[in-house]
């Protein structure tokens, strides 16, 4: 495989698997706002 | 622009399995696993999503100290059989990539730990980060063959940060958990490095059985296991648990004793016969699992 090929590859993987993680990292913390500050619904 | 051929993997940008294999998914279990039965066994309860964030948090902890690790070892982790294959020996990844994976989640799972439950757990998370990677991986692995046994308090925080990001406090159920994996961790060691000796020695790391010989090691797992199985059966006696836990503990304890006994009485030298010492650490692996299973069954099911 061309080493461009290879780096865009790895770069598109890792990108795709950080917006996930922030994602859940958002809910995430939005989830323990609302415990923290007692709203239980 | 010119096709160039892919010849150094380590120049690339690091694969996520690769990332994610730094962080030793497989001893993250136990480490989350008995994180999880600490948190569970406090009387306390958190709300679910703030339990779930202190073990998220523990996990994260433990895989900052898998690739801190990792990032120190590759020189040494080449020269073994067992650990020639990780993304940094195996040149799959750069080692500055590694140290900042490390660094950046350690640092990301203590501030998430003191903001989601309390500052107390956090500290304690980063003192066994810090205590993994600097006692035990930089000070005492490469210096003396007793290096499991002090290291080892760095795999018995989890259950003591559970409880504690649950209560806020310690008590003595959480420290004598503490003890129990703190003096089950050379018995469960030196059992594996009796097998895998000689990819130790090529190492040049002091394992138990390169220093002082496999019959020395042999009768220190033999003696280890007996104040283990004491602190296992200790919080039955001291009223901590019920009848579910302490009579469970006591068998449990009882077979490890006995494995260990056989183990002590082996005399083999070559990896291939050492069955004893291969069924002990097996059975080491689920003793714990076992043990803090029955722990946390009896605070639910005895309450």
């Amino acid at each position: 495989m061309k080493l461009e090929e290879e780096i865009v590859r790895r770069q598109r993987e890792r990108a795709r698997i950080l917006a996930l993680l922030l994602g859940a990292f958002v809910v995430l913390i939005f989830f323990i706002t609302i415990a923290k500050t007692g709203m239980n619904w | 622009m010119p096709a160039i051929e892919l010849t150094n993997p380590a120049a690339l940008p690091a694969d996520w399995r690769d990332l994610l294999a730094l962080t030793k998914p497989r001893v993250m279990s136990l480490v989350v696993f008995s994180g999880l039965c600490g948190l569970l066994v406090a009387p306390a309860s958190l709300p679910f999503v703030l339990g779930f964030t202190a073990i998220l948090c523990i996990a994260l902890g433990a895989g900052a100290c898998g690739a801190l690790n990792q990032w120190y070892e590759a020189d040494i982790d080449a020269k073994m059989r067992r650990t020639a294959k990780r993304p940094l020996p195996a040149g799959r990844m750069d080692r500055q990539s590694a140290l900042h994976f490390g660094v950046g989640l350690a640092f990301f799972s203590v501030i998430l730990m003191g903001l989601a439950t309390n500052w107390f757990a956090a500290a304690l998370l980063a003192v066994s980060i810090l205590f993994y990677v600097i006692v035990y991986t930089v000070w005492l692995k490469p210096r003396t063959a007793q290096n499991i046994v002090i290291g080892g308090a760095a795999g018995a925080f989890p259950p003591v940060i559970g409880w504690v990001a649950a209560t806020g406090h310690l008590s003595a159920l959480p420290l004598l958990l503490f003890a129990i994996i703190f003096l089950w961790t050379p018995p469960h060691f030196w059992a594996l490095s009796l097998f895998v000796r000689s990819d130790y020695a090529a190492a040049g790391i002091p394992m138990l059985p390169v220093v002082a010989g496999a019959q020395n090691t042999r009768r220190q797992i033999f003696f280890y296991s007996l104040p283990m199985a004491a602190a296992a059966i200790a919080p039955w006696l001291l009223g901590l648990t019920g009848s579910i836990y302490g009579i469970s503990a006591a068998v449990l304890s009882f077979v490890f004793v006995v494995l260990a006994g056989r183990v002590f009485a082996s005399r083999a030298t070559e990896p291939a016969q050492m069955a004893p010492e291969k069924k002990l650490f097996a059975y080491s692996v689920f003793y714990l699992f076992a043990l803090f299973a029955v722990l946390v069954a009896d605070r639910w099911l005895g309450a």
